[in-house]
Parts: structure tokens; sequence; C-alpha cells
């Protein structure tokens, strides 16, 4: 069994990435708005916001990379709809292979395209005057944030792709993902913030992320909030992983 | 007949869908090695029984077993002798027709997946656009690197759900010489139409499904002899349209475009 999940997911994973290849698109659309809301926020709102620092570039560049995986993972959504509605899902599923790779396939091509626009973003924000003074073990954390962070939003792009009922439907969960930034520390601290919004701000995930891919960029010790943010992803990841595989063999009987 | 000469066994085969009741006690024999016809109108519930032979769906009562394994308690074991070919071409459109080809025969485990995907290419006349996207392909090329990945790894049955479904006369014909050879080769076909040429023309034998069971099965000659015994008359035989089409865009193989 396991060697065959290996093998097929293998296999899967080839052919979903030769999608993404042959649609660079996708990856370049899934950059570009990101790269526009950086643009807009640092020469347009950046001067008049009182962010405490004299580098907003590297102050908005978490929030901005959190913005782009939420709206990355919406294509997952949407091929997974893809294959449900033309019939190659059903000819993978009477075939002697590890089911659970057809979904596999998709998560880890998931991780490489986020992964490529991830990079494009953080180019561009060099060039807009990003710095970062941080090591390797820094960077590999930040790397592993990421990831896991996207690890745990596919799985739910993954569930939106097995119960949508239209392709509209399957990529329309993220939105309140791509939102999620805006009310956080991802942009302006929350200390302007009034009580009630103050209090969701703090104590939502996006805000833990934020604060711990800045403070690793900015080589300040990260506290406890690492923790918190690892804590949402993992949490985020078990039950959106746990929904989806439910909503998959409810799929396929 | 004896059971270890059966491909398919389906004994009161019963699935609803909410209030309908599609197959209300379904039964029928599939000898090894033969072409079987299933027969029915749009809604009869061809596909649904397709679906639960092929274990994609399962049965709400009755029995059911292919290559002699159950399909509810041992599916794994059905899925390694089958293969289906869909009512909608299961191709993926983005890839080219060899990548198809190669995708499917590393999920079987074949060693030499380049030179399979190649000798098949060939066989179904697809050699020249082995390279190009199936999304370019017409319908019959489609449905032709459909049915040729059903083949790899040599299933003992195959499924083939309409198979000549939206296809022009020519696609038809390319996809029943297919089945044909399949049939000599001594692979099990299990089809489904709603085309009474077709069943007539390539199966061994057929069943008629209607209102959610078996009417009638047997032979052609069986079937024939339901009904009064035939007169022989003078008819002037007028060409079919279909033997005027063949005729002025000849019926060569290949799409030529």
């Amino acid at each position: 069994m396991n060697t065959r999940f290996f093998s097929d997911t293998r296999v899967m994973t080839g052919r979903s990435l030769r999608h993404i290849t042959r649609s660079m698109d996708t990856i370049i659309t899934v950059a570009i708005t990101p790269i526009a809301m950086m643009l807009m926020f640092v020469y347009v709102l950046g001067g008049a916001i009182q962010a405490g620092t004299d580098n907003y570039v590297s102050y908005v560049l978490p929030g901005i990379l959190l913005i782009a995986i939420a709206s990355g993972i919406s294509y997952t959504a949407y091929r997974l709809f893809i294959d449900l509605q033309s019939g190659i899902f059903e000819r993978f599923h009477s075939m002697p292979i590890a089911r659970s790779s057809v979904l596999w396939g998709h998560v880890l091509t998931s991780l490489v395209s986020n992964a490529i626009s991830v990079v494009v973003i953080v180019l561009v924000a060099l060039l807009m005057g990003f710095r970062s003074s941080a090591g390797v073990v820094p960077w590999l954390a930040v790397a592993a944030i990421l990831g896991l962070f996207t690890l745990a939003l596919t799985w739910i792009a993954v569930l939106a792709g097995l119960s949508a009922t239209s392709t509209d439907g399957a990529g329309a969960f993220s939105y309140p993902l791509i939102f999620l930034p805006f009310i956080s520390s991802a942009f302006v601290p929350t200390a302007t913030m009034p009580g009630p919004v103050r209090v969701f701000a703090e104590n939502q995930p996006v805000t833990a992320i934020v604060n711990t891919i800045r403070a690793l960029f900015e080589r300040q010790p990260v506290g406890g909030e690492i923790w918190i943010a690892l804590a949402w992803c993992v949490g985020i990841l078990l039950i959106a992983y746990a929904l989806a595989m439910r909503a998959y063999r409810h799929k396929i009987g | 007949m004896e059971e270890k000469n059966l491909a398919i066994q389906v004994h009161g085969l019963q699935k609803s869908f909410g209030k309908l009741q599609v197959l209300k006690g379904v039964d029928f024999d599939v000898a090894r090695g033969s072409i079987f016809a299933l027969l029915g109108s749009n809604g009869a519930g061809k596909t649904t029984i397709v679906r639960i032979l092929t274990t994609l769906l399962k049965p709400d009562d009755g029995t059911a077993s292919v290559d002699g394994f159950d399909v509810l308690s041992q599916p794994a074991r059905v899925r390694e002798s089958i293969s289906l070919t869909g009512q909608f071409a299961a191709v993926d459109e983005i890839l080219t027709g060899r990548e198809n080809l190669i995708m499917i025969a590393e999920l079987r485990h074949v060693k030499t997946a380049g030179k399979m995907a190649d000798d098949l290419l060939e066989r179904f006349g697809l050699a020249d656009a082995s390279g190009r996207r199936v999304s370019a392909y017409s319908g019959g090329m489609r449905r032709r690197l459909d049915i040729a990945m059903s083949l790899i790894g040599n299933p003992r049955i195959i499924f083939l759900d309409e198979p000549t479904n939206g296809l022009d006369p020519q696609g038809r014909i390319e996809v029943w010489q297919v089945i044909q050879n399949l049939a000599d080769g001594g692979t099990t076909v299990f089809l489904t139409t709603q085309y009474l040429d077709e069943a007539e023309k390539l199966a061994d034998r057929i069943a008629i499904l209607h209102e959610g069971t078996i009417v009638v099965s047997g032979t052609l000659e069986e079937l024939r002899k339901l009904l009064p015994p035939a007169k022989v008359e003078y008819v002037e035989r007028q060409p079919t349209l279909e033997e005027i089409f063949l005729a002025i865009v000849g019926s060569d193989k290949k799409d030529q475009r």
C-alpha cells in the first residue's frame, strides 16, 4: 500500500505540475495582485501610515506573502473541481491505485506553485528596498512556516473543490482568506484599532504568523508567538485534512 | 455455464437514487472472452450498472462479481482486473496523447511505459498526433486514445460505456474495429449502447435493460426468434446514407486534417 501510495503520488504530482507549467499565467496572476498591493501600500498609503518602522516594505512583506498564498490555493480547488467534472477522476478511481494519491498530487503541486509565487514576490520586494539580515536558519524557519500555512490552506481548498457545485463556487471560498490579513497586524499595528476589531485582529492566525515572520526577518526574538503561529497552522491543517478526507470518501462512495 | 467461465455475474442488483428506483433487480452473466452489449434508452440505468461493476458505486441490494471477485468485499481485486472507458472521454486535455498513455502505464506499474505508449499510438493511428495536446484532438481521436489508455496493463475485462456516443460514422467504425480486435484477443468486453446496429454488429450476447430490469437477453439469433419469422420479400436496396457518406469522404483510418 505504502510503496504504491508514493509511486502513484509521484505520477499524480507530475501530471498536475505539467498542468501548471503549461498555464504559467495562473502563477503570474497569483503573484501579480499581491505585488500590485505591495506597490500600493508602500508608495501610495505607506507615507501616511504610522507603523513605527523606517522600512515599510519589510513591514508589509509577510502579510503580502500570506495574501498571495491565500489566493494561490484557490487554483487547487478549481483544478480539483475540473478533474471531478471530467471523466478522468472515474478512470483513476476504477484503477488499482492508492486513491488518496489523486488528492496528494494536487496538494504537492500547490506547494510548488505557491513557493514559486512567494519567491517572485520576495524578489520584487528586494527591488523595492526590502532588506533582511537574517541568516540561513531564520530563512528556513520562514520557509517552513509559509509551507505549513500553504499546506493547511490547500487542504481547505481541497475540501472546497470536492464540495463545490460550480467552478465559481470552487474559487469563492478563498475570498475571506484573502481578506483576513487586512484585519491583522499585516499592514498597520493593531494598537490603533477599536476594541472588538483589535481583539479579533490580535487573536486570529494571520497576526501571529505575520509577527513571527517579521521577527525572524529582523533577527528579533520570536518569543511565544511562533508557537501560536505553528499551533494555528497545524490546527487548521489537521481539521481541514480530516474534513477533506471525509468529503472525499463520501464522494467516491 | 460453469462459474469459472464467467467474467461477470450479476444477481438481483438494486439501486435507488433518492426515491427514484433505477435498478429493480438486475440479473445477467457475461461469458469470458465474449462481447456483451447492454442495450437501453437514455436514463435506463446502463451507466449505473457500469459504475457498480467498476466499483465506483455501491449497490443497495443484490450481488455482483467481476473476474470472480465481489465488487463490494473485494473492490481492489476487481480494479486489478478491469478497465473503464466512461461515457465522456476520460483523457487529460492538457497533456499530450503520449503523456496520457505514459501516465496510465506508470500508474499500472508497466516497466517500459514509453515503448508501450509508442506501440499503442501506432496501433490506434495516433502516432502523428502523439506530441500534440489532447485538447486539439478530434472526437474520434480522443475516443481512440481513451480506449488505448484502457488497454494498458492488459485488463481481462473492459467496460465501454457508450463508446461511440457523439462520434461521426468513420469514428464509429474505427471504434468497432478496436472492440472486435479486443475480443479476438480474448478480452471480455462489456459494452453499453443505445444504438441497435452497434449491438447487432458487435455483440455475442445482448441484454435489454428497460424500466429497471433486464427484459430480454440472448444472442442476436435468440432475440430474433422472439418475433415472428422473417418473410421473404423483394426490396430494391437503396444505398444507406452511411454508405453514401463513406463512399464520398472515404473511410480511411486516419483523421486527415
